[in-house]
């Protein structure tokens, strides 16, 4: 494996892999059904008063 | 709670393993100061010795009339007040030595003494960034995630005491750094100076938190696990990961600090700025994010902004971040597509930056008024508002053309300081402000005007920093690089180095003021926990109860 083979498969794979992970990422955020799962999760700091 | 019942009557083996761990250090040190040459070794040793000597003391006392309330309590709160204040006692350490060495620059006998070498500025500048990062950054961060991930779980500490273990280790870890530096024992890699005992330890209390942290989440009674969560373990995980292969080293005997890196040239360098930017990226940046996603909807009662833009801002900076290392060494024997490509990263993390720093301060909508009222909630979001300043500053300096002008200057010195002075002092000291408080179970804090005084003051303190660093940072590399009709260059460094002096007056001017808020809180807070209110302020005048 030389610096040639490493430097193709970074420009090539590399970025598909980060690519890829990105839009997974943005797909399952704003996936319609997560809508109420994640409303309820931005108010949980809200939820527990153990004071 | 049936569960908890039958726990109760399962042997406790942390309550075994956990205390053990300290008497076979304290056998292992004890061999050590007996067997090793080394005076260095010896000291180190004894110390080592005694800190677990300690330790073991505290523990037969918290445990010898019975297992203690806090320990069958829904949430664990004694080891995160032991956190708070370990975090106030650290902070106030790291930053008066940060005072001291800011003055040693300015005028360089004062507090030096050939006699006493360790007041050399070159064994306390990584005393000062090791007590401020790792001692009080680490205690803040150990305290909040304990705090947070029991709540947003809705479960206890999980590991029984082994939490106590993480706590004490940890103590103990930073102890063996700080007076290890003070004899002149160091790695001499930026950020994770101590030597290889020190980092065994370390990896050993590490993987403890890991374990305590993901046992927790493993036993949640929540489906969710909320963004904190995941911020504190990239934090916990990476830093794991990080610390073990940055410190793969040969020491030259059992019984010797010193060791050999099992890297050397370039890719050593590589590694250690892999690690070193890391460190920034996920101890200072992604630990108190969580912070942040945490304590700032708790404060201002208001929830997350966008909590689909906190994934998307989770995952894009942790695969962002790890590449952004190879910007510390522009210009030098790394390969330049590496140096571009740390670079390119780098501009990249303006994105996921400014998307987390919009949501935090777009959490306080409908509640902008709490801002005039509510000095914690204040200082949370300047916090945030430094972070966005600093991420935009990082990026720009890691042009390789601006990098060229600010490597190497006191530029590097006051975006460093934005970072640390703004996001990460503030964003803790909002935490502790609210912290104490939940945890000591008081109304309120002793006083709200003494928090004012401690947001103006290190305000101050910051602005009078950073302004002077960036002037003297940038005359410093104009200075350098700046060439006569003749092709000679225009300076000698000692005149570089004498026409910063105004500048390094100002910086420990601020660095005063920084350190003097820093006082005050913990004044406050120690009221406050005593159960103090300040009779100038009623109860009445609460400002939280005003908006409730």
């Amino acid at each position: 494996m030389n610096y040639e083979t490493i430097s193709t498969f970074a420009t090539s794979w590399g970025l598909v892999y980060l690519m890829v992970l990105f839009v997974g990422v943005a797909v399952y955020a704003f996936w319609p059904r997560n809508k109420d799962k994640f409303d309820k999760a931005a108010r949980m700091p809200l939820e527990e008063d153990d004071r | 709670m049936q569960t908890e019942a039958h726990a109760k009557n399962d042997p406790r083996w942390d309550m075994l393993f956990a205390p053990a761990i300290f008497v076979v250090a304290f056998l292992l040190a004890f061999v050590a100061a007996a067997k090793s040459p080394e005076p260095q070794m010896q000291i180190q040793a004894w110390t080592f010795l005694a800190a677990t000597a300690l330790v073991l003391v505290w523990w037969v006392r918290r445990y010898a009339e019975g297992i203690p309330a806090d320990d069958s309590s829904p949430y664990a709160n004694d080891v995160i007040k032991a956190g708070v204040i370990a975090a106030m006692f650290w902070g106030i350490a790291g930053m008066l030595v940060g005072l001291i060495i800011a003055l040693q620059l300015a005028f360089p006998n004062i507090f030096y003494f050939p006699d006493l070498p360790f007041t050399n500025f070159g064994r306390m500048r990584p005393l000062h960034t090791s007590a401020v990062i790792f001692a009080f950054g680490g205690n803040v961060l150990i305290a909040t995630s304990f705090y947070v991930v029991q709540r947003t779980c809705h479960a206890r500490l999980a590991g029984g005491v082994w939490s106590w273990f993480v706590f004490w280790g940890y103590q103990i870890f930073i102890l063996i750094a700080g007076t290890g530096y003070l004899i002149g024992v160091t790695q001499a890699r930026e950020y994770a100076e101590p030597e290889w005992y020190a980092d065994l330890w370390l990896t050993l209390v590490w993987v403890t938190y890991l374990l305590v942290f993901l046992g927790t989440i493993w036993k949640r009674k929540e489906p969710h696990i909320y963004v904190a969560n995941w911020f504190y373990l990239a934090f916990i995980v990476t830093i794991a990961m990080l610390h073990i292969v940055n410190n793969l080293a040969v020491p030259i005997s059992w019984l010797s600090t010193k060791s050999y890196s099992a890297f050397s040239g370039v890719q050593d360098a590589l590694i250690q700025w892999w690690y070193g930017h890391n460190a920034v990226g996920f101890f200072l940046t992604a630990g108190f994010l969580a912070i942040m996603y945490y304590f700032i909807p708790k404060q201002a009662q208001r929830p997350v902004y966008s909590y689909r833009l906190s994934i998307v801002h989770f995952w894009s900076l942790i695969f962002i971040y790890i590449w952004a290392g190879p910007h510390h060494l522009h210009y030098t024997a790394l390969p330049n597509w590496a140096q571009t490509l740390g670079m390119t990263f780098s501009i990249m993390l303006w994105m996921p930056s400014w998307g987390g720093m919009i949501n935090g301060l777009m959490t306080l909508s409908g509640a902008w008024d709490k801002l005039r009222t509510d000095p914690i909630l204040r200082m949370l979001v300047v916090s945030v508002a430094f972070y966005g300043m600093s991420t935009f500053e990082g990026p720009v300096m890691s042009i390789k053309a601006v990098n060229s002008l600010s490597h190497y200057t006191d530029w590097t010195i006051g975006h460093v300081h934005s970072g640390a002075l703004g996001w990460v002092g503030f964003v803790s000291f909002g935490a502790l402000y609210c912290l104490v408080p939940w945890l000591w179970k008081r109304e309120r804090l002793y006083s709200t005007a003494l928090v004012e005084w401690h947001f103006w003051i290190s305000t101050i303190g910051i602005v009078f920093y950073i302004t002077s660093m960036w002037v003297s940072g940038i005359m410093q590399g104009l200075m350098w690089r700046a060439y006569n009709e003749f092709g000679f260059l225009e300076y000698s460094f000692v005149e570089t180095v004498a026409a910063m002096h105004p500048y390094y007056v100002i910086r420990a001017f601020g660095g005063l003021l920084y350190l003097s808020g820093t006082l005050i809180m913990a004044y406050n807070l120690w009221r406050t926990a005593r159960g103090d209110i300040r009779l100038a302020e009623p109860l009445a005048l609460k400002p939280q109860l005003a908006t409730a």
